[in-house]
């Protein structure tokens, strides 16, 4: 007969390939679990950062221009909330309006604030001719601190145009994490 | 910095309404008034390679029987790299409207205007900075009524 190497004298071909199989679903169920340990990773330093910046959303994309030329669109922002930060005529600010879901970055330009903390404040964007009022929910005048997301103290260009495309171009989101998710299941660790 | 108070009409929408015009004369790169040269490269150089552009901006803050703090934003600029660092602008009127929450600018003895600025780089902290030099601001005890400004 042909010579085998050891360990597979006397096998038939279906043991082999029964072998392949179960080696194959063993490795699959690996690398599921590889999967869900960065997923799960990643939810944990998300969590975590949200914890430590004190904002729900320590991240954000600059969605308009209405910062030029300091963000533009795709630019990313790092946010932090402390409590007791005070708010302060000139900051950056990252906020919702009552009611709707977008977060709006924008600068503060006045402040009035009570002995007792009670803080209220007007935004405007550097690039927009008047203040945000129009903005602001129907009667509403001024922001006050439940409507801040964070304030940005550090930024980096760019980087969240992928976020952009990503919700513009639904189909290319879907392409990116079926290719993502191709390759850490099929990724063999040697 | 130096400012004259020109008028100060109001109460609209019952509240007090300041009109400030003031001169401004900084040298950002020192962050001061000061007499070093561009070229010297021995000063502090605020505009370095990693700054995009300088947010520069004018408040007037103050107390009142109304509110412990408050901080309006009277004048902004946006100051590129490569535009001349210094600035002498005279007679400038605010840009926004001087408004305050209430009637607490009548007699106010101490509006303090300080020129501040949002340093914004290509990438990385974005830091406030307070120039040094600040002036205070008297508004007188009545009313003006109708004044063109």
């Amino acid at each position: 007969g042909w010579p085998r190497s050891g360990g597979t004298r006397g096998r038939t071909a279906m043991d082999l390939f029964g072998d392949l199989r179960r080696m194959n679903k063993r490795q699959l169920y690996y690398q599921v679990l590889n999967f869900a340990m960065i997923v799960s990773s990643a939810l944990m330093i998300w969590k975590g950062l949200i914890v430590v910046t004190g904002s729900e959303s320590p991240i954000v994309v600059v969605l308009s221009g209405s910062m030029e030329p300091a963000f533009h669109r795709g630019d990313l922002l790092f946010l932090t909330n402390f409590h007791d930060d005070p708010i302060r005529a000139g900051e950056i600010v990252v906020f919702k309006v009552e009611g709707r879901d977008i977060p709006i970055v924008h600068r503060v330009i006045k402040v009035h604030e009570k002995g007792n903390g009670n803080i209220k404040f007007l935004t405007k964007g550097d690039n927009n001719e008047v203040d945000d009022r129009g903005l602001y929910k129907e009667g509403q005048n001024w922001l006050e601190k439940k409507d801040v997301v964070g304030r940005a103290r550090g930024f980096l260009p760019y980087v969240g145009m992928v976020t952009i495309i990503m919700n513009d171009y639904p189909k290319f989101k879907y392409a990116l994490l079926a290719v993502m998710g191709a390759y850490v299941l099929l990724k063999r660790e040697s | 910095l130096r400012k004259n108070v020109e008028d100060f009409t109001g109460p609209r929408e019952r509240s007090d309404l300041g009109f400030v015009t003031f001169d401004i004369t900084a040298d950002i790169l020192n962050g001061k008034s000061g007499l070093q040269t561009f070229w010297n490269k021995n000063t502090l150089i605020i505009f370095d390679w990693n700054v995009k552009q300088l947010f520069l901006y004018l408040s007037a803050e103050y107390s009142t029987k109304n509110n412990a703090l408050n901080q309006v934003v009277l004048w902004d600029k946006i100051m590129l790299r490569g535009d001349n660092p210094r600035l002498s602008l005279k007679d400038m009127k605010s840009k926004y409207f001087f408004f305050d929450d209430g009637n607490g600018l009548k007699g106010n003895r101490n509006i303090t205007l300080t020129l501040s600025w949002n340093v914004v780089p290509n990438a990385g902290i974005l830091p406030l900075v307070t120039g040094s030099g600040h002036v205070s601001v008297p508004f007188p005890d009545t009313y003006e009524t109708t004044k063109s400004y």
